[in-house]
């Protein structure tokens, strides 16, 4: 059980890394896209926006932490 | 496959599988210089095995998912990865993180190399063995995981494969020039650079697998590429500036 758990944390720090928030950001601009084009809506500008807006808040916690 | 995505893929596999080369470089070298060469080249051998049947068992089941559905997961996968190296290369560039040093995690694993027990006079020497697997194998996976993801995304896995090899020849074969670690390696304008590239091309084939149509086709992605390095060298400054302001008076001037 303890070996299970240490592959599904190596792996979970492998893909998701130091801040969950980055994950949880691009998964949030996904499916946002996939929601307005699926509409037939202009959905292009969604993940470039998305990903400033993730990389700024996950910033943010980062030199607010190390202030 | 336009030209340019695979003057693109070549470049970010090389340069990644590059970087992570001469992390991998520096734990081999350690260890290799204080306790003898043979344990830990069986160990880097070892680990470059492993890696070979990861890429070679999982490369062609990744062709048989349609493209749509891969490059969604691809473009995910790609944007959460290429986000977190361009997080680390913005703190870096920004003083917020100290810089990666080849030269003091070369002396670090130096001393534990010398403090551990000594390895016996003949036979196979297990500390060298496991220091050197483990620090490949780790290193190593980030390269596969770029090989596999870009290599499939694009159907082209034989080209990520080459420029991940020969990123990997080259800094093997400049280790062995040197025999000390590669500190003049500019590695954070290296990380940053490349998670631009993941990020841009994550953004991409997300957004395709998600159902975009994007404006210009192929192009688009030098136009993200273009706005993502103006938002970070943005970011970088804004970042400089407010650790700069939060020093004390004397410490600025």
């Amino acid at each position: 059980m303890r070996q299970v758990r240490a592959f599904g944390a190596f792996w979970w720090d492998f893909v998701v890394g130091d801040d969950w928030r980055v994950a949880a950001g691009v998964a949030a601009g996904l499916g946002l896209t996939g929601l307005l084009a699926h509409r037939d809506l202009a959905a292009w500008w969604v993940l470039p926006l998305a990903v400033v807006l993730t990389l700024v808040v996950s910033l943010r916690r980062a030199t607010r932490s190390t202030r | 496959m336009p030209v340019g995505h695979g003057v693109l893929l070549f470049l970010t596999t090389f340069f990644a599988s590059g970087v992570e080369a001469v992390e991998a470089l520096t734990i081999v070298l350690a260890v290799g210089v204080v306790r003898g060469w043979r344990s830990p080249l069986i160990g880097v051998g070892a680990a470059a095995l492993v890696l070979a049947v990861l890429v070679a068992a999982l490369g062609p089941a990744l062709r048989l998912i349609p493209i749509g559905t891969l490059r969604l997961v691809v473009g995910a996968l790609l944007l959460v990865f290429g986000l977190q190296w361009l997080r680390k290369a913005i703190l870096r560039s920004s003083g917020f993180k100290a810089m990666k040093d080849e030269g003091a995690a070369f002396r670090k694993g130096q001393e534990l190399a010398a403090s551990s027990s000594p390895a016996a006079p003949k036979g196979m020497d297990w500390y060298s063995f496991t220091i050197a697997f483990k620090g490949v194998l780790l290193e190593g996976l980030e390269v596969v995981f770029i090989v596999l993801t870009f290599g499939a995304a694009q159907r082209n896995l034989p080209l990520a494969a080459v420029a991940a090899a020969a990123a990997v020849a080259v800094v093997a074969a400049v280790g062995v020039l040197v025999r000390s670690p590669l500190e003049r390696v500019p590695e954070n304008a290296i990380k940053f650079a490349v998670g631009l590239l993941l990020t841009s091309f994550g953004v991409f084939w997300g957004g395709e697998g998600a159902g975009v149509e994007w404006p210009g086709s192929d192009l688009a992605i030098l136009g993200i590429l273009a706005f993502l390095a103006l938002v970070c060298a943005l970011l970088v400054r804004q970042l400089r500036r407010e650790r700069i302001a939060a020093l004390p008076a004397e410490a600025q001037a």
